[in-house]
């Protein structure tokens, strides 16, 4: 991995070449191909209800993934998000406790996330560390805060309106965490392929020292990456906690390895500088169909992460031999 | 001159346990007793064994996430031959678990070294993969304590001048590697690669056979872990060292291992190996709950990883390697 080139090309093919060839194309095909055989093997995945509780697979860790995409763009990671997810659940779960009600307790979840990614933002580009050592240390650090405050309890009674975010239905199957990932996205999407801020979070992946001398400021286009990434993990947090209506320390707990799985899936390379919103939003459907497809086989939760990691694996695996293979 | 201050550094990992150490002793006496600190040796051996792999691992700007997965898919694999083959000498045991092991590595190694993934994305999903088989295997059942031989529980238990030969054995790898890394053409050649992989190459180091070698080392050592974890507690099961590799990266990094590839010795992972396993076993005694201890081994990662950037920059090894610096 050392030896890395990149190569940039100039517009050697039409764009319609490009777009038939694109990663995300081929993600599309995946997920249309396992949503045949999804519906093939079970009779019960055509189904409405099932295919919307099919959306709450993925919903919570797509709207940190986005964040994340442009984090693993510009060349940095967060491996902390789940533990922002635990500790701002602890401290909405706290709050109820002492009568906070519904408006109270999304700024409170809101606000821990982004004070934690601000911590980790603060502690990458000011203090200069790695982010990979200092969210791993983050992340034992928030969780264990959400472990001492709550050790083997767990935190209940959240106010019925506040079931809304993680249960409600906006319109039919169509419901609210799954409009909320569709803005999200949208957003997103607009933030790094439309906005001058896009760029940057590019070409810092690319080549921070270049980037720096062509006048981006840096370090403060990471923090703001790192704030929106904890933003994130509160508004997933909201919609986790609505969603289970209680609160345990070990909440969300190994989702930071699925999160960034789903980013690289979507083909953002995690070293940075390269990807797309639309290649994770493809990723996000995979992901969630196999596992709602594995699930409705009675396949064990263990057994699909088998399938989740061969899939990490071997979607960067298979085009890098194919190419050795020919040459 | 680097050569002293990393002995400096090490001296500074020795006396904070050291005062670690007359903190606990000043109220419980009795924690510093060489009986006591046997066994918190002893306890701490699986951690030093895995710490020593990954240090050589992340000397060669790799990360192995892999290695707990590994450790239970080695151990559930030695146990459920013991269970059908209880004759089966304890030596064989260990050869086999030892080659297991290190059959996991090299898969790790093959896909870094020749299809040039990522290693963090390698080890995610091997992470993954090596946890479902071990439910695939076992169906999710556990193998209890009576399902072993005597033999097989016995032998890391042994006690050889009153430390157990689990100790023993975490203190003959901590001279062979020290020997390996200091002594030996493949030991320099990762102190090498890490260093700077382009001049590596140009002094005719295979950069990526290096970098195998280091996972197929932190392979064997996670297998061989792997036999005594399950001999030690004689039980074997799917979620056995759950999350372990990140008190594995922890002690690397508190032991002034540099994440960024280079600098690291095998006395310093075992130090900070030590200094966390200190923390754990002292908590009770000083009557803190154990909930406390996720919290505290991650602000130790973090004021760890702050001093040694700071260490590192004193020394002016890192030349313009992130744009913060250039500011």
């Amino acid at each position: 991995m050392t030896d890395t080139t990149r190569f940039i090309p100039d517009r050697l093919q039409s764009p319609l070449q490009r777009r038939l060839k694109s990663w995300e194309t081929l993600l599309l095909a995946v997920a249309v191909a396992i949503f045949i055989v999804n519906s093939f093997t079970s009779p019960y995945f055509l189904n409405a209800w099932n295919l919307s509780d099919m959306t709450f697979n993925f919903t919570e860790k797509a709207m940190i993934a986005f964040a994340m995409a442009l984090l693993i763009i510009a060349g940095e990671i967060d491996l902390s998000v789940a533990s922002i997810i635990a500790l701002a659940s602890t401290a909405m779960g706290a709050a109820v406790q002492i009568g906070v009600g519904t408006p109270g307790l999304v700024l409170i979840g809101l606000g821990v996330g982004v004070l934690c990614g601000a911590f980790n933002g603060f502690l990458v580009t000011k203090m200069g560390l790695p982010s990979i050592v200092v969210t791993i240390g983050t992340m034992s650090l928030f969780r264990g805060i959400s472990y001492i405050a709550l050790g083997d309890q767990a935190y209940r009674g959240y106010p019925s309106d506040f079931a809304f975010f993680g249960q409600g239905y906006v319109f039919w199957v169509i419901s609210f965490e799954l409009v909320l990932f569709a803005i999200i996205a949208l957003i997103y999407f607009v933030i790094l392929h439309k906005t001058n801020f896009g760029r940057a979070v590019y070409a810092i992946g690319n080549n921070p020292v270049g980037a720096e001398f062509s006048g981006i400021r840096v370090a403060r286009v990471k923090f703001i990456l790192f704030l929106l990434t904890g933003l994130m993990s509160g508004v997933a947090a909201i919609c986790l906690t609505s969603r289970l209506a209680s609160t345990r320390p070990s909440i969300a707990f190994g989702w930071e390895l699925e999160i960034v799985t789903m980013v690289v899936l979507g083909g953002v390379s995690i070293l940075g500088g390269s990807g797309s919103i639309p290649g994770v939003v493809i990723a996000a459907f995979v992901m969630g169909l196999v596992t709602f497809g594995l699930g409705l086989l009675n396949v064990p939760g263990i057994v699909m992460s088998i399938v989740i990691g061969a899939l990490l694996i071997g979607v960067i695996a298979l085009p890098r031999l194919w190419e050795k293979w020919r040459a | 001159m680097s050569k002293q201050l990393l002995m400096s550094r090490e001296v500074l990992l020795t006396s904070a346990t050291v005062l670690l150490l007359g903190i606990i002793a000043s109220r419980f006496p009795a924690f510093i007793a060489p009986a006591n600190l046997a066994n918190v040796f002893n306890d701490t051996a699986p951690l030093i064994l895995l710490a020593i792999g990954q240090m050589i691992v992340i000397l060669t700007r790799c990360i192995d996430l892999s290695v707990a997965a590994n450790l239970a898919l080695t151990g559930m694999v030695v146990a459920m031959i013991n269970v059908a083959m209880p004759g089966l000498p304890v030596p064989v045991i260990i050869a086999l678990s030892v080659g297991f092991g290190a059959l996991l590595g090299m898969f790790n190694g093959l896909l870094v070294w020749k299809l040039a993934i990522p290693p963090i994305v390698v080890t995610l999903g091997t992470m993954t993969i090596f946890r479902g088989t071990i439910f695939l295997m076992s169906d999710g059942k556990w193998v209890n304590a009576h399902e072993f031989s005597d033999a097989f529980k016995a032998f890391p238990r042994t006690g050889i001048l009153g430390l157990p030969v689990m100790g023993w054995i975490a203190i003959a790898a901590v001279v062979f590697f020290s020997l390996i890394m200091t002594r030996t053409t493949l030991g320099r050649a990762f102190y090498a690669v890490g260093g700077n992989p382009h001049a590596a190459t140009y002094a005719g180091i295979d950069v990526g056979k290096t970098q195998f070698w280091a996972f197929t080392i932190s392979g064997a050592l996670a297998g061989l872990t792997g036999y005594l974890w399950v001999s030690r507690f004689a039980v074997a099961f799917v979620d056995l060292a759950g999350g372990f590799e990140l008190s594995v990266v922890a002690a690397c990094v508190i032991g002034g291992v540099a994440i960024m590839g280079g600098i690291g010795t095998v006395v310093g992972a075992m130090l900070g190996a030590l200094f966390l396993g200190i923390i754990s076993n002292a908590l009770p005694v000083v009557n803190i709950s154990p909930f406390w201890q996720l919290a505290i081994s991650g602000g130790a990662i973090i004021i760890a990883v702050a001093l040694n950037s700071q260490a590192n920059r004193q020394k002016g090894r890192i030349i313009l390697k992130r744009a913060e610096t250039a500011t």
